[in-house]
């Protein structure tokens, strides 16, 4: 398999706490990972380790590469968005340009300025100018016109509103993801971002609680509606979760046979965050 | 790290601090003509209210004066209208101190603060590039700004003064050909490799103090050389220490902290005696005597602990994690 990520013991230790315990996962080439986890889970710590920007313990490989000793390198096939609105203040959109053109080697100019075409950016403008989505575009026109293998996304619609969040990852799909590129993305807003997911990883406490594909997923968990009447007999097969609306119960199922929960009721995939929820309950108390 | 890399790293540096690279130098030459022009004019209408007339007959024995100048008056007239030429360029150049000293301090320091080096560290560039990028915008790029505004704002000056005198009748023009601007432009040029060796101790520090601190780098290049003087002077005290806290301050204090200004590699007693005899500005203006410096080892130890400081502030800027 070609895998774009392979982690192999993953740990980081801060001064007082263990933000990554012994990790083990793999990322083929051309998925769109969501890692998911509550606040301190370890999802960061676990981008900054793949990005060369922390030291860890461990094995780490990403295409190829160690990112401590090979971060050079690296950097030429590997993208990020670490934050929201990262872009220097005094930059301007032309220097940007300009400057990513002559620095980066993978750097399409044409592609990124019909990118920024279809945006209210002008060249002149300064970043401390502009409102936090419009530095968001900016900066993800930067981005999609660099062919990397590797996308890394953290937290990066954070504070925006859903026009720029919805649109932001309509381009990503539209116009730059492709079989040969790999995407891992961070967010608390799940909901928009599950449709787009092809893979999904759950941290918490530093370990990955769940590491999945979205098909296996659908397969593996089963959100039930059940009347009243047969919620005792559902509560016997050990939902995860269970919930009430209008007077039924939502029971979430992990690995029950289906065809066992068709007797129950109503039958759908449960959405991730849904499911999130569930995983993580007791996380904060 | 290729040629191109390093360019555009340090043309970035120069959009970023335009203000202070540029503008400063540029500034300050207008506010020095200002105030020349403020001065003459204030003279003349001092002049003429009071009834003080630089009338045609002083003017006629200026005239007669300067006709009569024999060769070595006509050397020094010209050793003093290249010191002219200077003396814009020195200002500017204390006040470029304090820029190369501010940026210095915030060069690997201010990005972190507001999170863009987020930004530049997910660009192929390596943590080298981006320190060297910024010792040579700082002490290799930056300076010639300086020499340019400096130069012209020496020529202008000039320039004010021979017409201002030309209203009196008085024609100094045939004597400003007597000044060397070249040759001046040239002593201020030859002068920046040598500025930038031995700035090298301020750079390295500065930039390591701006890798490494959390906050408040200024805070942390000044306390700590201070404090370490003062305990090493509270030692002296009781006499205990074979170790001369002058010493210290002069060799290990004041190159951390004021090497960036320009010239400070000319010994102070060198500078003593330069009015005695226009036979010592003519030394001065020699670039052999400035780069005698280089004989000598403080220089280079400055130079070695300089670029070991730099390495530290790559290590730092590799490795700091707090983002």
């Amino acid at each position: 398999m070609n895998a774009v990520v392979t982690a192999k013991d993953l740990s980081k230790r801060y001064k007082n706490a263990l933000a990554l315990d012994n990790v083990n996962f793999q990322i083929p080439a051309g998925r769109i990972v969501g890692l998911i986890g509550p606040n301190g889970a370890g999802k960061t710590t676990a981008l900054k380790a793949i990005l060369g920007l922390t030291d860890f313990q461990g094995q780490l490989n990403v295409l190829g590469l160690d990112p401590r000793t090979q971060r050079d390198r690296l950097m030429e096939e590997v993208c990020f968005i670490a934050d929201v609105a990262v872009l220097p203040r005094w930059i301007r959109v032309s220097e940007a340009i300009d400057f990513v053109a002559n620095i980066h080697p993978r750097f399409n100019r044409a592609k990124c300025e019909s990118f920024l075409a279809r945006t209210k950016l002008t060249p002149g403008q300064r970043v401390r100018q502009m409102s936090k989505g419009m530095i968001v575009q900016l900066h993800l026109a930067l981005v999609m016109a660099i062919d990397a293998k590797l996308l890394v996304l953290d937290e990066p619609t954070l504070g925006l509103d859903i026009l720029y969040r919805k649109q932001f990852y309509q381009n990503l799909l539209e116009d730059y993801f492709d079989e040969n590129k790999t995407i891992i993305v961070t967010t608390h807003q799940v909901e928009e971002i599950e449709h787009i997911l092809t893979d999904l990883m759950f941290i918490r406490d530093g370990r990955i609680v769940l590491n999945t594909d979205m098909d296996a997923m659908g397969e593996r968990f089963a959100e039930v509606m059940v009347s009243a009447d047969m919620a005792a007999t559902a509560r016997q097969l050990k939902p995860l979760d269970e919930r009430q609306v209008f007077g039924k119960s939502i029971f979430l199922f992990d690995g029950v046979d289906q065809a066992q929960l068709k007797a129950l009721g109503e039958i759908r995939r449960p959405s991730v965050s849904d499911l999130f929820v569930a995983t993580m309950k007791g996380t904060y108390a | 790290m290729n040629a191109k890399t390093l360019y555009w790293l340090v043309k970035r540096e120069f959009w970023e601090h335009r203000g202070g690279f540029i503008w400063t130098p540029v500034i300050t030459g207008i506010v020095f003509l200002v105030l020349n022009l403020m001065g003459i004019v204030g003279g003349e209408v001092f002049g003429f209210r009071h009834g003080f007339h630089f009338g045609p007959l002083e003017s006629q024995d200026l005239v007669a004066k300067i006709h009569s100048l024999d060769a070595r008056e006509l050397q020094q007239v010209s050793t003093y209208l290249d010191l002219a030429m200077l003396f814009p360029s020195c200002l500017i150049a204390i006040v470029f101190a304090f820029v190369v000293f501010f940026y210095c301090l915030g060069a690997l320091y201010d990005d972190r603060r507001d999170r863009s080096f987020l930004f530049w560290k997910s660009l192929p560039i390596s943590d080298t590039a981006t320190v060297l990028s910024k010792v040579i915008a700082a002490v290799l790029i930056a300076p010639i700004a300086v020499v340019v505004c400096g130069m012209l704002t020496g020529i202008i000056m000039l320039l004010i003064f021979a017409i201002a005198l030309s209203f009196h009748g008085v024609s100094v023009w045939s004597l400003l050909v007597l000044a060397h601007p070249l040759h001046v432009v040239g002593f201020l040029v030859g002068c920046i490799p040598l500025y930038l060796l031995w700035a090298l101790p301020t750079v390295g520090w500065l930039m390591l103090c701006s890798s490494w601190a959390k906050s408040k780098p200024f805070l942390w290049a000044v306390v700590i050389p201070v404090a370490l003087g003062v305990i090493i002077s509270w030692f002296n005290l009781f006499g205990s220490v074979g170790f001369e806290s002058t010493w210290y301050w002069h060799e290990i204090a004041a190159r951390v902290l004021f090497s960036a200004v320009p010239g400070d590699w000319l010994p102070a007693h060198s500078l003593e005696h330069l009015g005695d005899n226009p036979e010592n500005f003519n030394r001065f203006f020699d670039l052999s005597s400035s780069y005698a410096v280089l004989t000598s080892v403080e220089i280079w130890a400055g130079v070695a602990a300089g670029i070991a400081m730099l390495v530290g502030a790559v290590w730092f800027r590799r490795w700091r994690d707090d983002s």
